[in-house]
């Protein structure tokens, strides 16, 4: 059997080539950082990056230069503020400049959900009233061929490749996702090549009957990198480094103190476990509690 | 800091309060991050331990101990009823008509409470990029009402939005109901210095309470139109002991949980 596991870098540089279009997603759970931070070491260029919700991983992405467009639904440091890097790129064209493709997050999940079907558009209750549409021509509208309602259509996504992080691979390669789930399984299965990062590859899954599992062969690598989800969390491993999410906003507020940073971190370091010594994170433990 | 029957609170806190005590026991609630979750927990808190609170990472019945920092913490997912993937949330959950009240944030809002979260100035060349719509447009167009906690400033309440994300009565009058949004729109806007209501036939966004000690002519101050206001404006209930002592209480837990540092 060949196996689908293999370490981050090859499987970067196999499958993630400059000006494709790279779907990384992770709703605010389990984002798929350390695979971000390798195609950053690896210096791709001209990507069309597709994210729901950009937020720091994309935020480094942008402002080293990575990406060319952007289509997405929500941009921010979730609980701190702005992402500055996105706004520079946006505001002041820098590092370049970076074509936006604006959605809302209902359509965003609607159009991979239209990809992973083979449909060619997704339909929705949406953007009634709201200006989105005269700034995105991608966001049109149908009239339903059976009530003669109105509704908005958009178009599928189908990426070049999907990135996601999990919890546990087996040692086929099968992934195991569980807690907040996003539109991961959707992004697999609307891309034409998709990689998971997982915290671990464990012998059995033990995974219950209904949960969400991604078969190997719909993936085309399974990378193990613990830690791989940090500053995010990984549920059942550790939780979200809020501290660090707030320190983020000093360290990319301007343009010297984030390339300096990411020089140091990012290209100065040959894998994620470097990355994370070099940086001086250790990922905060997750917060039990019994509920009120 | 104003003064209550006998107890000292923030206009944020007040604001909070009032917001959250219009939420009634299990009612079905999408909650936006922020304000709109400080208030939605504090009801969960105090008299409606059974309501409901949906989240857009696909949290349903989340009961979260702190606040969580953002839309998808662990935390939320932890002592959910359920959890289910975001496309299941937007398409069963939200379009397919379950929700009774979707609960927002803003940065701009117009007299008729349409909603602006995607940029100040311009669109092509923004002065402000703010984050976008997230799930706002859909849930501002299929819960069968919205409510809009924001802070009165003649910044926030403009006279044209910059940028309409996301629909409140659009243009008023019938013109919210003829553009095929579902749902009530919104029906109340709560703020640090009272409340509006939107005027039956015109659909303008009017004042009808005030806070304890707040004078209508800071509210028209506070406002970037020229606000109308009800016959008779109510005055809100200033805030209770226990009530205060519940959202410190919560918000004391929030910060203590948040501000764990990742070298610990």
């Amino acid at each position: 059997m060949t196996t689908k596991i293999m370490p981050l870098r090859d499987a970067i540089a196999r499958f993630v080539k400059d000006g494709q279009t790279l779907a990384m997603e992770g709703f605010t759970h389990l984002i798929p950082f350390a695979a971000g931070h390798e195609v950053i070491r690896q210096g791709r260029k001209g990507l069309t990056l597709i994210r729901m919700t950009p937020d720091i991983l994309y935020d480094q992405m942008i402002g080293m230069g990575c990406a060319s467009t952007l289509v997405f639904s929500w941009g921010g440091n979730p609980g701190v503020g702005s992402i500055h890097r996105f706004r520079d790129a946006i505001e002041n064209a820098w590092p370049a400049r970076l074509a936006i493709q604006e959605h809302s997050h209902a359509d965003m999940a609607g159009r991979y959900q239209a990809g992973a079907s083979g449909l060619p558009f997704s339909v929705l209750r949406g953007y009634v009233g709201s200006d989105l549409p005269k700034q995105n021509t991608n966001i049109r509208t149908i009239t339903c061929p059976f009530s003669g309602e109105t509704l908005a259509a958009t178009p599928a996504i189908n990426p070049d490749v999907a990135i996601i992080h999990a919890q546990k691979a087996d040692r086929e390669g099968n992934v195991l996702i569980h807690g907040i789930v996003g539109v991961q399984k959707e992004a697999v299965l609307a891309a034409k090549c998709a990689i998971a990062t997982v915290e671990e590859v464990v012998d059995e899954l033990d995974a219950p009957m209904n949960a969400c599992v991604l078969p190997h062969w719909v993936l085309s690598a399974v990378c193990a990198v613990p830690n791989g989800a940090h500053p995010s969390y990984a549920h059942g491993y550790y939780g979200r480094d809020n501290a660090f999410c707030k320190a983020w906003d000093g360290i990319s507020k301007d343009r010297e103190t984030f390339t300096a940073w990411m020089k140091q971190h990012v290209l100065g370091t040959k894998d994620h476990a470097e990355f994370m010594k070099s940086a001086g994170i250790t990922p905060p433990r997750e917060r039990k509690v019994a509920n009120a | 800091m104003p003064e209550g029957a006998n107890v000292q609170y923030a206009p944020t806190e007040i604001m909070t309060i009032e917001a959250a005590r219009r939420l009634k026991n299990g009612t079905v609630c999408f909650v936006g991050i922020g304000m709109p979750s400080a208030a939605a927990n504090l009801a969960r808190l105090t008299h409606a331990p059974e309501v409901v609170l949906i989240y857009e990472s696909g949290t349903i019945g989340a009961k979260p101990d702190v606040l969580p920092l953002s839309i998808g913490d662990g935390e939320l997912a932890e002592h959910a009823d359920t959890v289910v993937s975001v496309p299941e949330i937007f398409r069963y959950w939200l379009q397919g008509g379950r929700v009774d009240v979707g609960f927002l944030g803003a940065a701009q809002v117009d007299r008729f409470g349409n909603i602006n979260t995607t940029v100040i100035g311009g669109y092509d060349k923004p002065k402000v990029r703010l984050p976008g719509a997230g799930g706002a447009p859909e849930i501002a167009s299929n819960a069968k009402e919205t409510w809009i906690i924001i802070k009165q400033t003649a910044r926030s309440f403009v006279p044209k939005l910059d940028f309409l994300t996301s629909v409140g009565h659009l243009t008023g009058g019938d013109s919210r109901r003829k553009s095929g949004a579902r749902g009530k729109g919104p029906t109340a806007v709560i703020t640090d210095l009272g409340v509006l209501a939107p005027d039956p036939e015109t659909r303008e966004l009017t004042m009808v309470a005030l806070h304890p000690g707040i004078t209508w002519e800071q509210a028209k101050a506070a406002t970037g139109w020229e606000l109308k206001r009800a016959g008779t404006l109510a005055t809100t209930k200033a805030p209770t002991a226990e009530e205060l002592e519940t959202l410190r209480d919560l918000q004391a837990r929030t910060a203590k949980a948040h501000g764990t540092v990742s070298t610990e």
